[in-house]
């Protein structure tokens, strides 16, 4: 499976004049560098895009920006220019993301986004994204705080930019509700120790703490949590979702409730949930090419990428032919006028106004049982 | 802040110490010794801590390939000096002087790794596979520069620092690991716990500490040591081998990095990248102390270690900011007490 994606890409990269008609898409993701742990799972699955839409081929042409903003930006500058790309879906991490987008509004290519990026207006308007939007992702978790009584928080969450944006989302999503949010406590990524925090934290006795920080990191405010004894629940953030803060934490995690997106349990999620079907298809998909229990949610982002553009591609082929400006403006309008898009992580309905277009759909909660996520009713 | 937080808060602090003294120590006495400040101090802390865990679960830790890559790189240098000179069986006896020891330890490693052998067995491979990379470090990055000045020297321990921490990514990868307590348990003390591990901490760094006092001051080899730290070209002119010298410090430093990291391991999660900070607190309490003296090394790493764990408490946004500021004004008092000494030429 590896070696058809990858002899796939090689072909995708020979042929330096595509057929007419034939729509080009090109990729940059970092697969290397800082944000590998992202871009990994991503390059997995663009052999698992639709490889025709509306009876035209799609060529996909990937390229790695090991992380960094001036590659990803040479990537896709290189390959508007050989391949007149008519959609481009990239990067992975913030800074190449926002690098990427000025580009796409510069040619006036439309972009989907792997990373939840905030954008100016100039750039906005080629910019549409797979990922959801933090504010999304904490709207579960606070509601989950009203329906159980939450009157008191407290935060220790990373002293960088991730902490710092779920610092602001929480402020703002907590104004209007009773639940105060203190003490807040920062922490960094390699800190040997958060003893000091978590004493002030549980000296406060607030009802549950919230942990903002991603991956195995994560697991240090939960241990250090439960050997003070702390007994209130602890909400986490999307980013510590993976396998390995559960295998540092061990007991510790137990019990932790964070939002996710719906294909991280897509065989737990009820019958009617519209990403059910097509979550355990790619999950299916995913770990048959790369062994079980390597699914990860970024790489459902690049899936979700490729499912948006099987819903707008055939509605821009009805106003123009691909490789054309034209069609790419109306490729731009179909992608900000998307009505009930299912993809793994939800549904998509974009607008003028929103080009994130989750709902409630696009998160579930789920909390740590025995080890593995549960998904939460 | 009541009693109880305060004193949760010192023994935080001084667990922390602990492990900077140790680090401090073993900068101080590389530098001694070597003029080299040794900034990959604490990739060995991660390499050991690192490679305890992958023993744990039974894997064969990356760092075997780091040993044997450096020993091939060591072995052909000593070949192709030894070469130069027409010695060709000198030149292949060097060859295999280098690269065996290298290879038994890492083919030794790799039959025992799946076996999980216990603690003990792993804190002994774990010993067998980063000690030695100390000394071979020295040779393959720094004794071709023996002689150059203290920036040159800090230049390449910078790049051998980044090397390091690339390779580690490489060889253990970018998730963190954390290791099961060589003793597990808990005491009550009056209002509150102490785990048996930060005993532990507190008991090896005092023994270490100890035993490195009874080596410089009782045996040979410790005295050596000090008469290169004192004057270089003194101790080369009654017979002491610089070069010698140099491998025993860096492997004295490889050691000592083992073993804050076989105490550490269980108490913190340890990643490919968290040497650099670990080591950087070792290096302001060095600097506090002097780069010179020992017990006022120590003593400032007890001091770092609390001044983080309180700072964490009150201000944990700005706790780096507060700790490594405490170094300026230690700087400015230092340069306008000391007489300024030229460096020995």
């Amino acid at each position: 499976m590896k070696h058809v994606g990858l002899a796939a890409s090689i072909a995708a990269l020979v042929v330096s004049t595509p057929a007419l008609a034939d729509v080009n898409v090109c990729i940059t993701v970092s697969a290397t560098g800082p944000a590998a742990s992202l871009g990994v799972p991503e390059q997995n699955t663009i052999p698992m895009l639709p490889k025709e839409v509306g009876g035209q081929a799609v060529n996909y042409t990937s390229f790695d920006d090991a992380t960094d903003p001036t590659a990803a930006v040479k990537n896709v500058r290189k390959c508007i220019e050989e391949q007149r790309a008519d959609l481009l879906i990239g990067s992975s991490a913030t800074p190449a993301t926002i690098a990427v987008a000025g580009v796409a509004a510069e040619t006036k290519t439309p972009l989907i986004t792997l990373a939840p990026v905030g954008l100016p207006e100039e750039s906005e308007e080629w910019t549409f994204r797979a990922p959801q939007a933090v504010d999304q992702m904490a709207s579960a978790i606070v509601d989950h705080m009203k329906a159980n009584g939450v009157k008191t928080l407290g935060f220790i969450g990373y002293a960088d930019g991730y902490g710092e944006l779920w610092l602001n989302v929480m402020n703002k999503a907590l104004e209007g509700t009773d639940i105060t949010m203190e003490p807040v406590e920062r922490f960094a990524r390699n800190d040997t120790s958060v003893t000091g925090q978590v004493l002030k934290l549980v000296s406060a006795r607030p009802d549950a703490v919230l942990v903002v920080a991603s991956g195995t990191p994560a697991a240090l405010p939960n241990l250090t949590l439960a050997e003070r004894g702390y007994q209130g629940q602890i909400y986490h953030t999307h980013g510590s979702a993976s396998l390995d803060f559960i295998r540092v934490a061990g007991d510790a995690a137990e019990g932790t409730i964070l939002p996710v997106g719906p294909v991280v349990v897509a065989d737990q999620l009820p019958d009617e949930h519209p990403s059910k079907e097509v979550g355990m298809e790619y999950t299916k998909a995913y770990e048959e090419a790369h062994g079980a229990g390597s699914l990860s949610s970024f790489g459902g982002h690049m899936f979700d990428a490729g499912q948006m553009m099987a819903a707008t591609v055939p509605v821009a082929m009805e106003k123009a032919e691909p490789g054309s400006e034209e069609f790419r403006a109306a490729l731009r309008d179909a992608l900000e006028n998307m009505n009930e898009v299912v993809g793994v992580h939800g549904v998509f309905n974009t607008s003028a106004d929103d080009h994130y277009g989750h709902d409630e759909r696009s998160r579930v909660l789920v909390t740590v049982e025995g080890g593995a996520w549960k998904y939460m009713e | 802040m009541d009693s109880t937080i305060a004193l949760f808060l010192i023994q935080d602090g001084v667990i922390n110490g602990a492990i900077y003294a140790l680090l401090a120590v073993a900068l101080v006495l590389v530098f001694a010794v070597t003029r080299v400040i040794l900034v990959p101090q604490g990739d060995f802390v991660t390499f050991g801590g690192l490679s305890l865990a992958a023993l744990e679960a039974g894997r064969t830790p990356g760092a075997i390939w780091l040993l044997v890559m450096l020993a091939a790189a060591a072995a052909v240098m000593d070949a192709f000096v030894a070469a130069r000179e027409g010695d060709v069986g000198k030149a292949v006896r060097l060859l295999l002087r280098n690269l065996l020891p290298a290879l038994l330890i890492a083919a030794a490693v790799h039959l025992l790794a799946p076996l999980r052998l216990g603690m003990a067995v792993n804190v002994l491979l774990v010993i067998a596979i980063t000690v030695p990379i100390g000394p071979y470090l020295y040779r393959v990055a720094f004794q071709p520069l023996a002689d150059a000045s203290v920036l040159v020297l800090l230049i390449a321990a910078v790049g051998v620092h980044l090397a390091l921490t690339a390779l580690g990514l490489v060889l253990f990868g970018a998730e963190g690991y954390r290791t099961a307590p060589v003793i597990s348990g808990s005491f009550e003390i009056g209002p509150f716990f102490v785990s048996a591990q930060s005993l532990l901490v507190l008991a090896a760094t005092l023994i270490l500490l100890a035993a490195l006092a009874l080596f410089f001051g009782r045996t040979l080899i410790g005295k050596a040591l000090r008469a290169s730290a004192i004057n270089r070209r003194g101790a080369r002119l009654v017979g002491i081998p610089t070069m010698l010298s140099g491998r025993i410090a860096f492997a004295m430093a490889a050691a000592i990095g083992v073993v804050s990291a076989v105490l550490i391991a269980p108490l913190t999660t340890l990643y490919y990248d968290s040497g650099f900070i670990i080591g950087l607190k070792g290096f302001v309490a060095a600097i506090i102390g002097g780069l010179a003296a020992y017990p006022p090394a120590v003593a400032a790493a007890m001091a770092v270690g609390l001044l983080e764990s309180f700072s964490s408490f009150w201000a944990s946004a700005f706790k780096e900011a507060i700790v490594f500021a405490a170094i300026v004004p230690v700087l400015l008092w230092r340069s306008l007490t000391t007489q300024h000494a030229d460096e020995e030429e």
